[in-house]
C-alpha cells in the first residue's frame, strides 16, 4: 500500500475565520489523509517552511479577508524559491469568481468556494497526487 | 384557585407604576396602536389566568427577570437602533459611506476596522501586507480618525466600534476627535466591543495574553464609569461564536460565561458591581430558525438577570438587564443565488425584533462574495424599515410569549445554558476553559455536524444542495484599492514628520512605565499618547513588549 497523502491546511494573513479551514482539515482526515493544520496568522515563509518540514504533497490555503490575490501567489513563489514546486497548492474562502483565473494563472491549482462538497476536493487531490 | 385577579392586579401595578412614569417622560410613538386593519392592539398580551410560574419566568417588560424585554414600552416607545456595520478602504471613503447611511435614515454608526487595525499593526508593518483596508477602514493614528468623523457631530450620533485587543487605543482616538470638535467626554454615546475572550474562542483578533488583556478591559470599565458615563464599555459577543458554528444554546452559554469572567475580573480589582454593570452590553447572532432564535434571546435575558442578581448580588435592576445588539447571520448567506439572501435576512430580522433586540445590523445579500455594494446595503436597511413600519410586530411587546412551543424552547435553552456554565465554572472559569480548548471543541463539533448534514443533504440549503440553478455572479462586487497600503504608509510618514516626536517619545515612555505597574490605569496614558499622534502600532508595540503575545491553542 502506498503511503498516505499528507496535506497542510494553512491560514495566511491576519484573517481569523477558521471555521472553513478546520472543517476541511477534519473532513480530509476522515477521508483518510494525513492532515496538519497551521492555526491562524501564518506568513508565507512560515507556511512554506512547515510544508517542507512536514513533507506534505498539498497545501490548502483558506482566506476570507480579501487578501488572497496578494498572499496566495506569494506562497507559490516561495515554494519555487525553495525548490518545492512539486507541492500542490489549492485554496478556498470568500473568493469572487472574477479572481479565480488570476489565482490559477499564478500557480494555485484549484479554488474551492463556499458550498463545494468535500468530494470535489477529494477528486482534485486524487487526480493530481 | 384562580390567579386571575393576581395577573390583573399586577398588570395594573405595572401600568401605573412603571409604564405611565416612563410615558410621561418618553411618550409612545402613537397614542393608540391598532393592527393594519384597525383592530385595537394591546401593549402587552397576558394570560387570562396563570400560576406563580408566570411571574417567576416571564414577569413584565422592564422588570426582573426581563424575559419579556428590558424596557417597559419596548418598540412602542422607540424602534431599535438601525445600525449598519460599515467601513472599508481609507478614512475618506468610509466617511463618505457613513454620511450616505445617515442620510438614508440610519440612526447610529458602526465602524468596521481592517485587520491590521484590529490587531494593532500600522499599515506599513510587514504583517499588514495584503490586508490594509480590506475588511474595514484602516486607522493608523488620530489623523485618520479625524478624517473618519469629519462633518459628523459626535454629540449627535452614537458610534459602535468593533475593536477588541486595541479597544483602549481606538476609544482614545475617538475621545481626542470629540475634544477637537468641542464635545466633552460625558456627551459621548457609543460602544466598543472590547471582548477579548471571544477573540480567543472564535474571532482571532487577539494580541496580548488573557491576564493583561483583562487588565486593559477593567481599566476601561473604571475610566469610563468616571469619565465617559454613557459609553457601553464592552459588547460581550456571541455573534462570532455562532458564526464559528456553535448551536444557539452554546452561543448564549459561552457569551454569558465570558460575561461572568469580566464581572468577576472587575470585582476583583475593586470595582462596585452596580457601578460598571449597567454599561455592559451584549451582541448576538440571528439565524434562520425563527422560533428557536426568539427563544434564545428571551432565555439569554432571563439567565443574565439571574446571574447578576444571585451570583453577583447586584442591587440595581440596570445591572441585571441584558441589553443587546444583533447582527443577522453572515454564515447563513450563500454565494449561490445571492438575492435569496434578502429573504434569509428578512426572517432573521424578524427573529431579532421578536426577540427584543436594542439595535440591529442586517447583512447585505452579496456578503458571501465580498464587501457589499451601496445598493445591497440599502436593501438591507430597507428590510429593517419594512419590519419596523409595515409588519406590525413592533406594536405589541414580546408577541410570541405564551406560545407553548416558544416557552418550551426558552426553558430548554435556559437549562442547556446552565449546564454549560456550570461545566465551565467547574473547569475553573472561562480563561481555563479556553486554554484547555474545551469551548473551541464544543463549537467545532457542532460546526462539523452541521456541515456534514449539508454534505449528506439531511439539511437543505436552498440554492446550495437543492434547487440549484446555473448562474453568473454579479459583476459589481466592490473591490478595495490595491494601493491602499502605500497610501496609508505615506500618511503615516506625513504624521511622523509633522508631530512633536519628543513629546510622542515621552508619552510612550510613560505608557511603558505604567504598563509595568499593574495598579496603574492605562487609559489616561494611552489617551495622552493618542493626542500627540502616536500611531496605533507604536502604542500597541509598547504594550506587546511588556505584556507579550497570546499563542492560540489549536484544537481540531
Amino acid at each position: 500500500m502506498s503511503e498516505k497523502v499528507r496535506i497542510l491546511i494553512a491560514k495566511p494573513g491576519l484573517d481569523g475565520h477558521d471555521r472553513g479551514a478546520k472543517y476541511i482539515a477534519r473532513a480530509l482526515k476522515d477521508e483518510g489523509y494525513e492532515v496538519i493544520y497551521t492555526g491562524l496568522r501564518q506568513t508565507p515563509d512560515s507556511i512554506v517552511a512547515t510544508a517542507i518540514q512536514e513533507d506534505v504533497q498539498f497545501i490548502g490555503l483558506s482566506l476570507l479577508s480579501g487578501a488572497h490575490k496578494e498572499l496566495f501567489p506569494k506562497i507559490v513563489d516561495k515554494l519555487k524559491e525553495q525548490e518545492a514546486s512539486d507541492i500542490h497548492v489549492f485554496g478556498g474562502g470568500v473568493i469572487p469568481d472574477r479572481d479565480i483565473p488570476f489565482l490559477l494563472e499564478h500557480g494555485v491549482e484549484a479554488v474551492f468556494t463556499p458550498g463545494t462538497p468535500i468530494s470535489d476536493v477529494v477528486k482534485f487531490i486524487e487526480s493530481v497526487k | 384557585m384562580s390567579n386571575k385577579s393576581k395577573v390583573a392586579q399586577e398588570k395594573e401595578r405595572w401600568e401605573s407604576n412603571v409604564v405611565n412614569k416612563l410615558i410621561n417622560k418618553f411618550p409612545e410613538r402613537n397614542a393608540n396602536f391598532t393592527t393594519g386593519s384597525w383592530m385595537p392592539l394591546e401593549r402587552l398580551g397576558l394570560p387570562k389566568d396563570c400560576g406563580e410560574e408566570y411571574f417567576e419566568k416571564l414577569g413584565f417588560p422592564g422588570e426582573y427577570p426581563f424575559t419579556r424585554g428590558v424596557q417597559p414600552t419596548m418598540y412602542r416607545g422607540r424602534f431599535w437602533t438601525m445600525r449598519q456595520y460599515a467601513g472599508f478602504g481609507t478614512a475618506e471613503e468610509s466617511n463618505e459611506r457613513y454620511k450616505y447611511l445617515l442620510n438614508a435614515g440610519q440612526t447610529g454608526l458602526s465602524i468596521a476596522f481592517d485587520l491590521p487595525t484590529q490587531i494593532g499593526y500600522d499599515s506599513d508593518a510587514e504583517e499588514s501586507i495584503g490586508e490594509v483596508g480590506k475588511v474595514g477602514v484602516a486607522i493608523d493614528s488620530l489623523a485618520d480618525m479625524e478624517i473618519l468623523f469629519d462633518g459628523i457631530p459626535l454629540d449627535k450620533v452614537s458610534t459602535s466600534m468593533t475593536i477588541n485587543a486595541p479597544a483602549a487605543v481606538l476609544l482614545a482616538f475617538y475621545i481626542a476627535v470629540a475634544e477637537k470638535q468641542g464635545v466633552t467626554k460625558d456627551k459621548l454615546n457609543g460602544t466598543i466591543q472590547n471582548d477579548i475572550l471571544k477573540e480567543y474562542i472564535a474571532r482571532g483578533t487577539y494580541i496580548f495574553p488573557p491576564k493583561p488583556s483583562l487588565r486593559l478591559i477593567t481599566n476601561i470599565f473604571d475610566y469610563c464609569s468616571r469619565e465617559v458615563p454613557n459609553w457601553n464599555t464592552i459588547s460581550i459577543s456571541g455573534y462570532h461564536i455562532r458564526e464559528a458554528g456553535s448551536t444557539a444554546a452554546q452561543e448564549v452559554a459561552f457569551t454569558l460565561a465570558d460575561g461572568i469572567e469580566y464581572v468577576r475580573a472587575a470585582i476583583e480589582v475593586g470595582l462596585d458591581v452596580d457601578v460598571f454593570s449597567g454599561r455592559l452590553s451584549f451582541f448576538f447572532n440571528a439565524h434562520n430558525d425563527l422560533l428557536e432564535e426568539v427563544a434564545k434571546f428571551r432565555a439569554a435575558r432571563r439567565i443574565w438577570a439571574k446571574i447578576m442578581k444571585e451570583k453577583f448580588q447586584a442591587q440595581n435592576p440596570k445591572s441585571m438587564m441584558l441589553r443587546f445588539h444583533t447582527q443577522t447571520g453572515g454564515s447563513t448567506l450563500t454565494a449561490q443565488q445571492p438575492d435569496n439572501n434578502i429573504v434569509r435576512v428578512a426572517i432573521q430580522t424578524l427573529a431579532a425584533v421578536l426577540g427584543g433586540t436594542q439595535s440591529l445590523h442586517t447583512n447585505s445579500r452579496d456578503e458571501a462574495l465580498g464587501l457589499p455594494t451601496e445598493q445591497s446595503v440599502q436593501i438591507a436597511l430597507r428590510t429593517q424599515q419594512i419590519v419596523a413600519h409595515e409588519s406590525g410586530v413592533a406594536n405589541t411587546i414580546d408577541p410570541l410569549a405564551g406560545s407553548y412551543i416558544v416557552e418550551e424552547m426558552t426553558d430548554r435553552i435556559e437549562s442547556e445554558v446552565w449546564d454549560y456554565i456550570n461545566k465551565i465554572e467547574s473547569i475553573g472559569g472561562m480563561v481555563k476553559a479556553i486554554e484547555k480548548g474545551y469551548v473551541q471543541k464544543q463549537i467545532q463539533d457542532s460546526a462539523y455536524r452541521y456541515q456534514k448534514e449539508i454534505e449528506s443533504s439531511e439539511r437543505i440549503i436552498v440554492g446550495v444542495n437543492k434547487f440549484q440553478t446555473k448562474e453568473d455572479q454579479p459583476e459589481d462586487i466592490l473591490e478595495v484599492n490595491p494601493r491602499l497600503r502605500e497610501i496609508q504608509s505615506q500618511k503615516i510618514a506625513d504624521v511622523k514628520a509633522k508631530r512633536n516626536n519628543e513629546k510622542v517619545a515621552n508619552k510612550l515612555a510613560a505608557l511603558e512605565a505604567g504598563a509595568k505597574n499593574p495598579d496603574v490605569n492605562l487609559m489616561p496614558l494611552i489617551l495622552d499618547a493618542a493626542r500627540e499622534y502616536a500611531t496605533l502600532g507604536e502604542i500597541c508595540n509598547v504594550l506587546r513588549k511588556e505584556f507579550g503575545e497570546y499563542k492560540e491553542s489549536i484544537v481540531l
